[in-house]
């Protein structure tokens, strides 16, 4: 795959924007769609192997522009169904294609208040991007108009200008709600709260807010001083946050109501318990779940070997079970670390894999070794009890099961052994225990997740939840959502 | 932030702190920790157990060994510093109740930890026979503490510098052979001496309850780098312990664990003593 640079995609777009501007003429829809696919500029594969900066660069001015004319403004918007948050897609696209960019994230901040993390590791083509008619009329979700990628844009442009605006705040109602995480669902209820003039004390337990954004999704795909600023606003709002501090343990949930004069509390915990597969070997020394890979990478800032004092294990060659996003986040920050080798094991085949398609050809562009229909069978360990292989069976793709999806049948025989140091586990996490184990009044499902109605409500008076604590693993964006109703809901709830 | 209020050296490598944290003093049980963390940006986390809390004061007392770079900065902190990050009470406390005879194993450092479970279990009218095990007399602590709770007090180094000299065990193996066997038994110390102790315990048949110090991040359920072996089944220290049945615990696993990166860390260790002299030679 020849890698275009940043130079020579703004040179292009300079070129073709000028050519449509010279003509001052109303584009019609066919010139509409003549207009090529915008390609994201990104930094070269064989640099960004050795850096943690992102991947993505961001468009230019010119081809945000383009991008956006490419949108034909159908009447039905369909792109508006597939997003969880609603957002005015045609309204956004449309300033951006008339270059009033400011307009443009203004529509946007009126539904989400997260572009610029959204923008990024929002999976629109199963989303807003999935029912675009240009992709449609193009045959291709990849070539529908890239609605995130405009977000990017026009959020970063506010964000780097320093023009953004603290929201305005109601006259104080003497209310108090407690926020208890610090992740995407979490933030969209203490800002959608703290705007209706309610005080709202944010809960964290890591030393840092943020939630997944900070420990999870790594710098080079999400740079974390996005997420900071995100926190910085809240802040200037007025929204106070307590750090190490868990809902359960430092304070029972109970007693945030009952001793605290919480008038209403949001749960938005996270997942947070991650899975093993239960095989031998498991427990040995370079058997990582992703989430602990991850945070040490991360949070921990374990990549710079020099500062951090968390430690990572050096590895040479790396397995990551999994095939989601958080897998090949794994994957990647295993290439940076220096790693030899990096595979990918998977059971399924690609088409079943639930990371983003853009994810997955970064991490290939990057060298990571694809697995498919393989998956580990036990993990083997040396005398000093560190992992130095791993047994694998091959599978075969059966009749589907209750996801829909075609279901993996092992084949007998197929074992094969591959040499490896270091094996990660991304293979989901179950829902945190921590606050059913101290809240025991908490309905949840059998698996942990808190239950809540179509309000956000928990089975527990003037408790909510949102975010993957209820709904198990899923994205940014759909906390958002989750958020956003849990919001609506305890403002209704203080209002009367 | 949480401001050290007092601190008092205890043996050469041992130190024991008092640092204001009223919530964490008035949720704590016996048997429940605290994560450290001296550096926001680049320090790590570490879990201490909670040696004792006074909520009318708001504050809880840490007792903690330099074993590594962190334990080594945090010794360096004086009255009036903060420790940057305390989270807590973490884990699930101690089971106490009535069971009759405890013993109680402490050995080292792990007397810090064993102190408030054995506080709980004389209080719930147990009675309490206590066996305390360092490697020689310097590095024997709380012994007064630990004798007022005892009805029966067995102190033994390795060296034989005060009481009897022998290992841990000797004095439990006798104890178990009693007529009627202790109910209960507790150990606290070193990954090796709780191995061997329940070990001992077994044949008697006494449960015997270990806590368990492994390596942790956020010590909430989130990273799973604390998993343990217990009884065949993965086990998580942190939101599952750190208490656990010791006749079930993996501990041959759970030790190479904990040295999973020890060369890092004696190698980071081995930096705050040798710049400590830089400095010291400057002066």
């Amino acid at each position: 795959m020849s890698h275009k640079d940043k130079e020579q995609l703004a040179g292009e777009a300079n070129e073709l924007m000028s050519k449509i501007l010279s003509t001052g003429k109303q584009l019609s829809p066919k010139e509409r769609l003549a207009i090529p696919a915008q390609e994201m500029p990104s930094q070269d594969p064989d640099k960004r192997r050795g850096n943690m900066s992102e991947v993505a660069l961001g468009y230019t001015p010119e081809q945000t522009r383009l991008e956006a004319m490419r949108c034909l403004k159908c009447k039905t918007a369909p792109c508006i169904e597939g997003c969880p948050v609603r957002i005015d897609i045609p309204g956004f696209v449309s300033a951006a294609a008339e270059g009033n960019f400011q307009k443009s994230i203004d529509i946007i901040k009126k539904n989400s208040l997260l572009p610029a993390v959204c923008g990024r590791v929002c999976p629109q083509e199963v989303q807003c991007q999935l029912n675009c008619t240009v992709g449609k009329s193009l045959k291709s979700v990849d070539k529908a108009v890239s609605i995130g990628r405009i977000e990017r844009f026009v959020a970063d442009l506010e964000r780097k200008s320093d023009k953004q605006e603290t929201p305005a705040i109601k006259p104080q109602t003497g209310k108090k709600v407690a926020v208890i995480g610090s992740g995407p669902a979490s933030i969209t209820v203490a800002a959608d709260v703290r705007r209706e003039g309610h005080a709202v004390t944010m809960f964290e337990a890591f030393h840092k807010p943020g939630g997944v954004m900070m420990y999870g999704i790594p710098e080079f795909r999400l740079p974390k001083a996005i997420v900071e600023k995100e926190i910085n606003t809240l802040k200037s709002m007025g929204v106070e946050i307590k750090t190490s501090f868990v809902v359960g343990r430092t304070r029972k949930l109970r007693d945030l109501i009952d001793k605290d004069g919480f008038d209403a509390v949001f749960i938005g915990t996270g997942a947070g318990l991650p899975k093993f597969m239960n095989i031998e070997g498991e427990n040995l020394v370079g058997v990582y779940s992703a989430n602990e890979f991850l945070t040490r990478v991360n949070l921990m800032r374990a990549y710079d070997r020099e500062n951090a004092d968390t430690p990572v294990a050096y590895s040479r060659k790396v397995v990551v079970l999994g095939g989601g996003n958080v897998a090949m986040d794994a994957a990647r920050s295993a290439v940076r670390l220096g790693a030899q080798d990096v595979h990918l094991v998977y059971r399924r085949t690609e088409v079943e894999m639930p990371a983003r398609i853009e994810e997955v050809r970064h991490a290939k562009e990057e060298g990571v070794i694809f697995h498919i229909l393989e998956n580990a069978k036990r993990i083997l360990g040396d005398e000093k009890g560190h992992v130095k292989a791993m047994e694998c069976l091959r599978y075969e793709l059966g009749a589907p099961d209750d996801s829909g999806r075609r279901r993996p049948v092992e084949i007998r025989g197929s074992e094969f052994t591959m040499e490896v140091d270091t094996v990660i586990v991304a293979i989901g996490n179950d829902s945190n225990p921590l606050i059913k184990q101290t809240t025991p009044e908490m309905v949840t499902t059998k698996w942990g997740n808190i239950i809540v109605d179509e309000n956000g409500k928990t089975s527990v008076d003037r408790v909510y939840a949102g975010g993957d604590i209820v709904l198990g693993a899923a994205t940014v964006i759909l906390a958002m959502g989750q958020g956003r109703t849990a919001a609506a809901s305890i403002n209704k709830l203080l209002a009367s | 932030m949480n401001k050290i209020l007092e601190k008092k050296q205890l043996s050469n490598e041992v130190f024991r702190m008092k640092v204001h944290a009223p919530l964490i003093a008035e949720e704590r049980k016996p048997g429940q920790f605290v994560i450290v963390q001296l550096d926001s940006d680049f320090g790590e986390r570490i879990p201490l157990t909670i040696a004792d809390a006074n909520t009318a004061e708001g504050t809880i007392t840490l007792i903690f060994q330099t074993v590594g770079k962190t334990t080594h900065n945090l010794a360096d902190l004086n009255p009036g510093d903060a420790i940057q990050n305390l989270l807590g009470p973490l884990g699930r406390p101690t089971h106490i109740e009535k069971f009759g005879t405890v013993v109680c194993v402490g050995g080292g450092i792990g007397v810090a930890p064993l102190h408030p479970i054995a506080e709980g279990m004389k209080k719930a009218g147990n009675k309490m026979i206590i066996i305390m095990g360092a490697r020689n007399k310097e590095l024997l602590i709380m012994e007064d503490l630990m004798g007022k709770i005892a009805d029966e007090l067995i102190i033994c180094t390795d060296d034989g510098s005060y009481g009897r000299k022998c290992l841990v065990t000797e004095p439990l193996k006798e104890i178990c052979e009693r007529v009627p066997k202790p109910d209960m038994a507790v150990a606290i110390g070193p990954p090796i001496m709780m191995k061997f102790c329940a070990q001992t315990t077994k044949p008697y048949n006494v449960p015997t309850v270990v806590s368990l110090n492994t390596i942790m991040i956020d010590g909430t359920g989130m990273c799973g780098g604390c998993r343990v072996t217990v009884g065949g089944k993965t086990k998580f220290v942190c939101v599952d312990g750190p208490e656990f049945d010791g006749h079930q615990v993996d501990f041959d696993n759970m030790m190479k664990r904990l040295g999973a990166y020890k060369n890092l860390e004696d190698k980071a260790h081995e930096k705050c003593h040798l710049e400590e002299s830089m400095v010291k030679a400057k002066k």
